[in-house]
């Protein structure tokens, strides 16, 4: 048959046929992350809302107690609100710290030519460690006795402190072996500031706009897409912080390093109160939803997608 | 004068994030003499390699390392499929449900693993897939939130008009995927495929719940037995972790140069 022969075919039919291309493409497409989020995604969490509204021990009889779980985490148990403020107080000092020094390392890097692979591929290097690996190497640099830190302030005339048995250091500590990890934020930025169009910057040279005027109107709206993915998924690995913490600290000393993702580790593997466990993830899922929806809203302001905008020219915005 | 405070200031925040990898590496070689000296030994008085060999025998790291380049080469290419075709989906149509289904999707980001972890370890149960590699493959092939986010907004810097002209042309939607926004995105599928590399490389908590037999671990896997049953052994855990470490770096080095080639800026001139 000949496609490309005009008429062949009733005109009716062909637009018919185009319609319903049409109408399905963008289904087939996205089909993919619609079976995943079915099988792999939307099954699961029905299953842990169910068990969440349960006392489910992993051996034994199952109890439906209605909301006696969420009753119970957030008014006669104080582990919950003291890991969840440790882990508030981390994400705080983490997410910006790791967007702030990602964007310095990345627009450094930008503006250097010579050796710029090099420093790149120093600043990622951490990123391509695993997190057993990770905890093992800090827990050598920050060992009292024979510890790399230690030793380095030891040079400089500093007693070192006990990093990871202070209460009051060693979620410091924990939130530099985070930070040390930002190779990966770092390569997003980079990645976005090598995708803006060079001639913005040489109008604005030529028209006279200032090094600062250009960094707050061209680069940053530019990279407002970037930023934004950064921003949140950095939320919530801040909120999901459990691997370097449990291997590192083990939630000590004093539990001053027990974060809310460990309490709810603790309550699903060593006391085995699924339920409970359940209802811990939901707390934590509708936080960390609640804080990205909050920035997406907020970004609005200062997110500027060029795609976006040139179809809002002929079809208006939803 | 500018560039050399911007060098000087490279110089030493690299040496800060390089220090202690050097350290692991060093550990490595070191004999065990050197090992607890103070004031640290910086460099080996030895070199042992023979180290490495010996960490290596000490479990079937052979083995291993077959479970983790499975794992990984069939992810990754699920992985680049089917995130690229999501993300185009949402960049580019307009349809019924598009906005609230993103919004979903990126909801499944902030999913803790905490609340899938046990019902997908049941669910993998059902269909017999404990301690196989299929857990850690399998769900590959059905987009990954995160990647498609990124993707999305990748595409979403991409001028519409290139799809327009496209269209008048005569290329459907499949073609514009394919002949337009693959190329288009290379940067960002390699970025994209270098970070699902090391996450599947590193997992630890995946196998660590899937798999039971020793002929079935991943490296992560072996290292961390490696901390349970050597406790003190650290010349063989730093060998592996400097073993564990150089795929990914490798990849990196190769990646590097696609990252930086800047595609969708010289594209779009055109």
């Amino acid at each position: 048959m000949d496609m490309t022969y005009a008429g062949a075919e009733p005109k009716v039919a062909r637009r018919k046929r185009s319609a319903i291309a049409h109408y399905a493409a963008p289904y087939l497409f996205i089909s993919p992350w619609i079976l995943g989020f079915l099988f792999f995604t939307l099954g699961p969490l029905v299953f842990s809302l169910t068990m969440s509204f349960y006392d489910w021990p992993v051996v034994g009889e199952r109890t439906f107690v209605g909301l006696d779980n969420y009753r119970s985490m957030l008014f006669d148990d104080p582990q919950f609100w003291e890991s969840l403020w440790i882990t508030v107080k981390f994400a705080a000092i983490y997410v910006p710290f790791n967007i702030i020094m990602s964007f310095l390392l990345a627009l450094m890097l930008h503006n250097i030519t010579f050796a710029s692979g090099f420093f790149r591929t120093a600043f990622y290097l951490p990123s391509v460690i695993s997190g057993v690996a990770l905890v093992t190497i800090w827990s050598w640099i920050y060992s009292k006795e024979y510890g790399l830190l230690n030793f380095m302030l030891s040079l400089v005339g500093i007693d070192g402190p006990n990093w990871l048995g202070d209460p009051n250091l060693a979620i410091v500590a924990i939130i530099i072996a985070s930070l040390w990890g930002l190779g990966g934020t770092m390569l997003i930025l980079l990645t976005g500031l090598k995708a803006i169009p060079k001639e913005l910057y040489e109008a604005a040279t030529v028209s006279g706009v200032p090094g600062w005027a250009q960094m707050l109107f061209i680069t940053l709206p530019m990279l407002g897409p970037m930023l934004l993915f950064t921003f949140i998924t950095s939320i919530i690995s801040a909120f999901q912080q459990l691997t370097i913490a449990l291997l590192l600290t083990k939630g000590g000393p004093l539990g001053s390093t027990y974060f809310f993702a460990m309490y709810i580790y603790d309550n699903a593997f060593k006391y085995f109160d699924m339920g409970y466990a359940a209802a811990g993830s939901w707390v934590m899922f509708i936080i960390v939803l609640l804080l990205s929806l909050g920035v997406m809203r907020w970004s609005a302001a200062w997110v500027y997608y060029e795609g976006e905008v040139r179809q809002n020219d002929g079809e208006g915005h939803a | 004068m500018r560039k050399t405070l911007l060098y000087s200031a490279l110089i030493l925040l690299s040496a800060l994030f390089i220090a202690p990898f050097y350290w692991t590496f060093m550990t490595a070689i070191k004999s065990t003499a050197d090992l607890y000296q103070f004031p640290p030994v910086f460099w080996p008085s030895e070199w042992h390699w023979e180290n490495f060999a010996a960490a290596w025998n000490k479990q079937p790291f052979g083995t291993y390392l077959t479970n983790s380049v499975i794992v990984v080469v069939f992810s990754t290419i699920g992985q680049l499929i089917s995130s690229s075709l999501v993300a185009y989906g949402f960049a580019r149509f307009r349809f019924p449900g598009r906005d609230p289904l993103f919004i979903v999707l990126l909801a499944t980001m902030m999913i803790p693993w905490d609340v899938k972890m046990i019902p997908l370890y049941m669910e993998f149960n059902m269909l017999g897939w404990i301690n196989t590699l299929k857990p850690l493959i399998v769900p590959a092939y059905f987009a990954d939130a995160f990647f498609v986010f990124l993707l999305r907004q990748y595409i979403m810097t991409v001028p519409m008009e290139i799809d327009e002209a496209a269209r008048m042309d005569g290329a459907n939607a499949f073609d514009i995927y394919w002949r337009i926004h693959l190329p288009l995105m290379m940067p960002a599928l390699v970025l994209v495929g270098t970070f699902h590399f090391m996450n599947a490389w590193n997992d630890y908590l995946g196998p660590l719940i899937f798999l039971n037999d020793q002929s079935k671990y991943t490296l992560t896997l072996g290292l961390s037995m490696f901390k349970g049953l050597h406790e003190v052994d650290v010349t063989s855990i730093a060998a592996i972790t400097v073993v564990l470490c150089l795929p990914p770096l490798a990849l990196f080095f190769v990646a590097q140069r696609y990252i930086m080639d800047g595609a969708v800026g010289s594209s779009v001139k055109g």
